[in-house]
């Protein structure tokens, strides 16, 4: 077992950039390779730290991707907002061979693994799929059956994140994946499926009856998980199986600080 | 790790600035205007909302929305400085002076403190001698509009002279006091004073 | 719009001050005796500091500051702490 230098404590380390992919239009994943990397929990997040040569510094945490199967590597799903001062730094700059310094995994409670059981109710608004993802790829790679169903509002067809994975992850695994998705802004030709905000009425749709006692993690911006969260406690979910993850508002910038997970800026 | 470690291609959003003798040290021109707050944006109605002023004062006094409104105002445009190291130049505000309200509740000699508090518990600290002589307002408007809850409407206390977080959102108002207290952010390390211009950020410089 | 998140973006934060993950703990509101994990506080979070409220009533649980080679942190909001055994042995 490798031994850490300094027990316990929670470092800045380099890692470096090793692949790239642009899921949408607006979203980047990043793969890094970070030395002495310890595995992470699906659900977990990173600090990630910006230095420019005059030494201002700005923080921002992102979650985390891919699944703890793929250890050491780890990946970061971004989505550039557009006044943001990070985002974009990440989603058009960053490429191949750069360093990115970083932190973690941090995180023991908006977290997941195949022994905590469900039925799962995933409720993801935009870029609030990232830790989601990293969940649902987690349950496949060790071939867990835990009944999952998960929500995913989106503007368009073309932006929902992961959408061929997550469609082939529902045909050809059969093992208890359900997606619904929901668009908001605008619907290809022939939709059938949801065309409008979550609300009260389509979680009543989709969610578990509460008598199977159902874990639900929600998240995405702050006004879209506090709806969730309120519909779901209107149904009947105990609270304290209700877990949240806010981004904080669309497109909002915040200050230089740590502020929100994957994508709150 | 990190002390040498620049990032390739970062240079974050900051404006460069011409106006450097405007600009305090350390501090860089930001365009848009930052939120930051250490909870909930209250809501209190109009009808609900009043300001005081009490302590050790000759005659406390409350005002209600609409007898503050019509208390005599001004409008003032000044350069504002967060602690967090942003600046913004020529804002431009209304409100009234606390040089108005402290001539209708007359100061005993006792009082040499001020902390204003605001609806959410937030409260800061300042000497007396400093928000008053034309140097702290009362303001509800900003840039012409009526002051927007998330920046601190419908009112909120402005000392352009000492760093941002003086200038208390949600303001609800004014107690003297003989001993300073210090405030939500003064008791969790940042300087009793706050002055931009010698950097007193925390406790120590 | 106030940036209100979630205890756990607030990880990182405390992950520098103590020296074991502190979002599962279990914190108990002085204000209305609730008892919450620190994940699931309300999390107002800036370059001035950490300010973790009670989700049920707002009150303030802690606050942190980091200024000049100093951690303040203002716990009077936490009536009791409550963390498991294999949470601070698992480093």
């Amino acid at each position: 077992m490798e031994r850490r230098a300094l027990p316990g404590r929670l470092v800045w380390k380099l890692g470096d950039v090793v692949a790239t992919r642009e899921e949408t239009a607006r979203a980047t994943s990043i793969t890094l390779a970070v030395p002495n990397w310890s595995g992470h929990r699906a659900g977990q997040h990173v600090d990630v730290r910006l230095t420019a040569e005059d030494g201002y510094q700005v923080e921002r945490s992102y979650s985390i991707a891919s699944p703890p199967a793929e250890a050491p590597r780890l990946t970061l799903t971004v989505e550039r907002l557009g006044d943001g001062e990070v985002s974009p730094y990440l989603v058009d700059e960053l490429r191949v061979g750069d360093k990115l310094e970083l932190r973690g995994p941090i995180g023991g409670y908006f977290v997941w693994e195949a022994s905590v059981g469900g039925p799962l109710l995933l409720v993801a608004g935009g870029s609030g799929i990232v830790p989601l993802m990293a969940m649902i790829r987690q349950r496949a790679a060790v071939g867990s059956t835990v009944p999952t169903r998960l929500l995913y509002s989106s503007r368009t067809y073309d932006e929902i994140i992961y959408r061929e994975e997550l469609e082939q992850l529902v045909t050809s695994r059969s093992t208890g994946l359900e997606v619904i998705h929901t668009l908001t802004r605008a619907q290809p030709m022939g939709w059938t499926g949801y065309d409008r905000r979550i609300d009260g009425e389509m979680l009543r749709e989709v969610a578990w009856p509460i008598s199977e006692r159902p874990l639900s993690f929600i998240c995405g911006p702050t006004p879209f998980v506090e709806t969730a969260a309120a519909s779901l406690v209107t149904l009947g979910y105990e609270l304290a199986r209700i877990k949240t993850e806010r981004f904080g508002p669309t497109g909002e910038s915040a200050v230089s600080g740590a502020s929100g997970a994957s994508g709150g800026e | 790790m990190g002390q040498g470690f620049v990032s390739r291609g970062f240079h974050g959003r900051r404006q460069q600035s011409a106006l450097t003798d405007r600009i305090p040290p350390g501090q860089y021109l930001e365009r848009g205007f930052p939120v930051l707050s250490a909870g909930p944006t209250p809501h209190t109605p109009l009808a609900a909302w009043d300001f005081t002023v009490e302590g050790v004062v000759n005659q406390p006094k409350r005002w209600t929305w609409e007898e503050f409104r019509a208390l005599p105002h001004e409008e003032i445009t000044v350069d504002i400085h967060c602690v967090t190291k942003w600046s913004k130049l020529d804002t431009r505000w209304e409100g009234v002076s606390i040089d108005t309200l402290l001539q209708q509740i007359a100061p005993t000699s006792e009082a040499r403190y001020v902390v204003a508090f605001s609806d959410g518990g937030y409260t800061t600290n300042l000497p007396l001698d400093e928000v008053r002589g034309g140097q702290a307002w009362v303001v509800y408007a900003y840039e012409g509009q009526p002051l927007a809850p998330e920046h601190g409407g419908p009112a909120r206390l402005l000392v352009p002279h000492l760093y941002f977080w003086k200038s208390a959102k949600w303001v609800r108002g004014l107690q003297l006091v003989e001993e300073d207290e210090p405030g939500f952010w003064e008791s969790l390390g940042y300087n009793n004073h706050g002055d931009p211009w010698k950097e007193e950020r925390y406790q120590g410089d | 719009m106030e940036t209100k998140l979630d205890g756990n973006a607030a990880g990182g934060v405390l992950r520098e001050i103590f020296p074991f993950e502190m979002t599962d703990a279990q914190v108990t509101c002085v204000g209305c005796g609730a008892t919450n994990a620190i994940g699931a506080l309300g999390a107002y979070m800036h370059g001035m500091g950490t300010v973790l409220r009670c989700p049920s009533c707002d009150y303030v649980l802690m606050r942190m500051a980091h200024a000049n080679g100093q951690y303040w942190l203002d716990m009077r909001g936490v009536r009791v702490l409550q963390i498991r055994e294999e949470t601070v042995q698992a480093q």
